[in-house]
């Protein structure tokens, strides 16, 4: 089976036009992210990102709204990810009935593990310190496949694939037959065919954005050569 | 008790922390409630409260700085280190052995915490970390100084407002990072579950001590507490002396600039839902003080809970207010107190009340520069 690649951008005036490009490039899924002033699982990249996304105003309406742009121009789900403040201030029902209408296929919430609000129907995260019992909870609550994060820390590049992540999947195989992508840490073709040997897909953030930085037609070259590295 | 289910004051607390750090957490409960079955554990901190940290801390009457009136401050500026963040730290370094991590994390605004925590990190041999805003390095430099001297790293935070708010977002993005080997040191009642419980507990012999003290010296109850209020540490432990005593006045005081509880709104931030600095979308604003320690947009959860629910009222001081009283008590008693409690000063003379119990948190050495170009 084709290997999923997931592309997370920030939200912002450009993002549509960047988010045609990924898929273009070869993303299957894109994550938009709507940023928040303190994203505590984010490295300096996003958290960048996001400190300009802010200043340019793309408060929870206007990411939104960039939302309904994006779906106009690509047909991949799009998965919002953000923390829980926003749904907090926003008001959690109302958040996910809005993000749908504008064409959101689920969302992810950083801050929000597997437990809290199970009402909200998420993609949930898995990390290599949790517990079996932990792993078994986000998989029977999860929406479609679950994110697993590939190291204990935040997002970014490293230099090499987390040693983690091979058996945070063999564990995962063990409690659920649900798709596992791996993210966090993964930023170049090497890691990310490295990574689909274990996972059934995989999710590049921070690499995306600073590929997204030369424009739509750096980010749809960055994004083909991670589709090549996974299909070959 | 005002703690619910799954550690919710009321709607505030809760845990809204990454994955990663949801089994530490768990261990941590599990660590703590432990600790708190094992009748060692309090008795080592009893030995060591005494014979290295200095309590009890006593009581003083400052009756030139309030004629009229009878204010009694408890002294935590006497606390070994110079504040009241030594009671925790000292706590949280057992836990830590009993959980078996060598390697602390901590944040800190004013230093002190930095301070407390760099040192029981030296006398129980653990590494150290501190993070802390550049801005706070150079407003709180003696207590930069105090943390190398004692062996600790002070990380500078060059994010954002460079103060208390983003030195605990770096120190909990630490924590994610290292977590199998490393404890998380929060220095206030704030953060996720269980640490607003763990540290109100290991705050409250502040309040124990003083009810006593209190009763002791006046054969009654004080009609009023007053306590500064950043993230609300040495508040919630001197109220939890008096929270079963209704006819005892609670009061915070914030800063006119950091009022998360007099002017903030229901959010999220570092960890937990509590009353914030924060837009309508959520993110988070700036806060301004004077007081590096009180520099903070957010609140521990149960204070959010005791306003809400009338036992404690929250009012503020401003810079200036503050300042005058720095100069007051020091012209007046003789203490020098830090820029902090000097929030709880300014506010204890007019509450119409005439037997006042004040938690003097910590001392102003560490002040002395912003207090002197301030003049």
């Amino acid at each position: 089976m084709r290997k999923a690649l997931v592309i997370y951008l920030m939200s912002g005036s450009g993002t549509p036009e960047l988010a045609e490009a990924a898929v273009a490039g070869g993303a299957n899924l894109v994550e938009l992210g709507f940023p928040f002033s303190d994203p505590l699982a984010d490295g300096p990249v996003i958290r960048r990102a996001a400190e300009r996304a802010l200043a340019e105003g793309m408060r929870t309406r206007a990411c939104l709204e960039c939302l309904v742009q994006t779906r106009e121009r690509v047909d991949v789900p799009l998965v919002p990810m953000t923390y829980a403040a926003l749904l907090e201030a926003y008001g959690y029902e109302r958040f996910a009935a809005d993000a749908h209408a504008a064409g959101a296929t689920s969302l992810i919430v950083a801050d929000l593990p597997a437990g809290e609000r199970p009402d909200l129907r998420r993609i949930h995260l898995v990390a290599p310190t949790s517990t079996d019992e932990r792993i078994e909870l986000a998989a029977g609550l999860t929406d479609g496949w679950l994110y697993l994060v590939t190291v204990a820390g935040t997002t970014g590049a490293r230099a090499e694939l987390s040693p983690a992540l091979a058996p945070l999947v063999e564990r995962a195989r063990r409690l659920t037959s649900v798709p596992l992508y791996a993210g966090f840490g993964i930023s170049t073709s090497e890691q990310a065919a490295a990574a689909a040997a274990f996972a059934d897909g995989v999710i590049v953030g921070s690499a995306a954005l600073l590929a997204a930085e030369d424009g739509p037609g750096a980010l749809e070259r960055f994004v083909a050569r991670l589709r090549a590295a996974l299909d070959s | 008790m005002s703690e619910g289910a799954n550690g919710f004051y009321g709607a505030y607390g809760g845990r809204f922390v990454p994955e990663t750090l949801v089994p530490a957490l768990d261990e941590l409960e599990r660590s703590w409630r432990s600790a708190l079955d094992d009748p060692s554990f309090a008795s080592n901190l009893d030995e060591l409260g005494s014979t290295y940290a200095g309590r009890p801390t006593p009581l003083t009457l400052a009756e030139r700085f309030a004629p009229g009136i009878r204010i009694y401050l408890k002294r935590e500026d006497l606390l070994h280190t110079g504040a009241h963040k030594l009671n925790n730290a000292l706590g949280q370094a057992l836990l830590a052995q009993r959980l078996g991590k060598r390697r602390i994390v901590a944040e800190t605004g004013a230093g002190q915490h930095g301070v407390a925590t760099a040192t029981v990190c030296a006398r129980f041999g653990l590494e150290c970390v501190v993070y802390m805003g550049s801005e706070d390095m150079r407003r709180q430099r003696p207590n930069v100084e105090r943390m190398h001297l004692l062996g600790a790293e002070v990380r500078p935070v060059e994010f954002g407002t460079r103060t208390l708010k983003e030195a605990t977002s770096e120190a909990i993005r630490d924590w994610v990072s290292n977590v199998e080997t490393t404890h998380y040191l929060i220095g206030s009642c704030v953060g996720p579950h269980p640490y607003p419980e763990i540290v109100r507990e290991l705050q409250a012999v502040i309040g124990r001590e003083a009810r006593a003290q209190i009763l002791e010296a006046e054969s009654r109850l004080p009609e009023a507490v007053v306590a500064c209020v950043g993230g609300g540490s040495n508040a919630i432990g001197v109220f939890a002396g008096f929270l079963v005593d209704s006819e005892v006045r609670l009061v915070g005081v914030e800063a006119e600039g950091a009022a998360s509880l007099s002017s903030g709104r229901s959010g999220v931030l570092h960890g937990a839902r509590s009353s914030l600095l924060a837009d309508e979308d959520g993110q988070i604003l700036d806060a301004h003080s004077i007081s590096a320690g009180l520099d903070y947009p957010g609140v521990g959860p149960e204070h959010a809970f005791l306003r809400d629910t009338g036992r404690a009222e929250y009012v503020t001081a401003s810079d200036d207010e503050a300042l005058a009283a720095v100069a007051q008590l020091a012209r007046t008693e003789g203490i020098l107190p830090a820029l902090e409690p000097a929030h709880a000063l300014a506010r204890a003379a007019g509450l119409d009340a005439e037997l006042v119990l004040v938690c003097l948190s910590g001392r102003g050495d560490k002040d002395l520069a912003e207090v002197l170009a301030h003049r």
